[in-house]
């Protein structure tokens, strides 16, 4: 959308929207860079804190992508005052606040408007140490693909906007994932930190748009093992039913060209590669034995489901689907 | 052969238009049902929630969209 415009360009600007980056990222001093990031989002959950809890999770994850740490974080909300009671807004920003803190971040203040549609999420800004900066390029031939939320939460909002989710664990699980904080610089140890090639998150162009964004620079292809995602339960069969969100097609046609599948999935089985993700998992390359070595312990934190799904080799920015790894 | 139950879904998003049809399929379960839908996207959800229930579905461009034919 900013392609017309002209490109800012400034000694202590690192990159911004030219390299197709969410977020601002500059030169702070010479150890540090600064991150400020925005995102909004509406209603993906019944429940008011829930949703609070989700969009902010969703706008702290822009800083954790990038290896930092939130420091500060503002609200933007729209909010339909004529229709839903204010203390529909409340819960909403204190799920929010919840969040914030539980990053070890800072709210400070913030803006609403008044709006049909209610929508709700965060402006925050964070720090990384210039040498452990997660750019989301910079995967090299060899790396192996982390992968630590399950993917169908596109899926489940539109089983649950239907009211036909089937198996209560679809829900609550993806309620569960939706609000986990993509927290990983803050508990890895600066070695570990400095050991990731590259990373970015999963949100709404799906495993494969994001997948896709880490060979950007090109050089490189990933084969993805598709019996290797992680997936929240009972997705398989609201897919089937059904259930896919139109980001989620969308996202297929947007990048089926890059996406090989020689020994032709079924279609069922590729929507989990397009699924439109709400605050998904980060995508994180390392080389093999730190994956190995960081395994057990990424899932020591919480992210039990963590996988690796992926394995990147040289070759001519595709994806290849597989079986398995 | 009983008479064609008509579904018109057009214009709703999704997941709007497999409500309407789920609703249908279960009040005309002999069938025959049709829907008439705007969006791909539309057109395989509709579909998909059809054969994932045992309908033989049929799938057919109309001059503004698609149409999704449902038979035992």
């Amino acid at each position: 959308m900013l392609r017309d415009l002209p490109l800012p360009s400034h000694e202590r600007i690192i990159t911004s929207w030219g390299s197709g980056e969410d977020a601002a990222l500059w030169t702070i001093d010479s150890e540090r860079a600064g991150i400020l990031t925005v995102d909004f989002i509406t209603p993906v959950s019944d429940d008011p804190l829930t949703w609070g809890q989700i969009a902010a999770a969703n706008s702290l994850s822009d800083v954790f992508a990038m290896g930092g740490k939130p420091f500060v974080a503002l609200n933007i909300v729209g909010f339909p005052t004529k229709t839903l009671e204010l203390d529909v807004l409340k819960d909403v920003l204190r799920g929010g606040q919840e969040k914030v803190a539980e990053a070890g971040a800072f709210l400070l203040g913030g803006h609403s408007v008044d709006d049909r549609e209610p929508k709700y999420g965060l402006v925050v800004y964070g720090e990384v140490r210039q040498d452990s900066l997660w750019k989301v390029t910079g995967a090299r031939p060899g790396d192996l693909l982390l992968l630590t939320k399950p993917v169908g939460t596109g899926i489940v909002a539109t089983a649950v906007k239907a009211d036909m989710v089937e198996d209560e664990a679809s829900r609550t699980e993806a309620a569960r994932w939706m609000t986990t904080l993509n927290d990983l610089p803050r508990r890895l140890s600066p070695d570990e930190c400095r050991m990731v090639h590259a990373c970015t998150d999963v949100t709404g162009f799906g495993l494969a748009g994001h997948a896709l964004d880490m060979l950007s620079e090109g050089g490189l292809k990933l084969t993805l093992g598709i019996g290797d995602i992680p997936l929240l339960p009972g997705v398989l069969g609201l897919a089937s039913s059904g259930l896919i969100p139109a980001g989620t097609y969308s996202n297929r046609i947007a990048y089926q060209d890059r996406v090989k599948d020689p020994s032709k999935h079924d279609d069922i089985l590729m929507d989990m590669v397009f699924d439109a993700q709400t605050s998904g998992g980060l995508l994180i390359a390392l080389g093999r034995e730190d994956a190995e070595r960081l395994l057990p312990k990424i899932r020591s934190f919480g992210f039990d489901r963590t996988a690796v799904i992926g394995e990147f080799s040289e070759g001519d920015g595709t994806i290849e689907i597989t079986d398995a790894l | 052969m009983s008479e064609t139950f008509v579904v018109d879904a057009r214009g709703l998003s999704c997941p709007q238009p497999v409500i309407e049809t789920r609703k249908a399929l279960e009040k005309h379960s002999g069938g025959p049902v049709e829907v008439l839908v705007d969006t791909v996207t539309s057109r395989e959800n509709v579909a998909r929630y059809g054969e994932s229930h045992g309908w033989k579905v049929a799938r057919e461009d109309t001059e503004d969209g698609f149409k999704v034919s449902f038979t035992r």
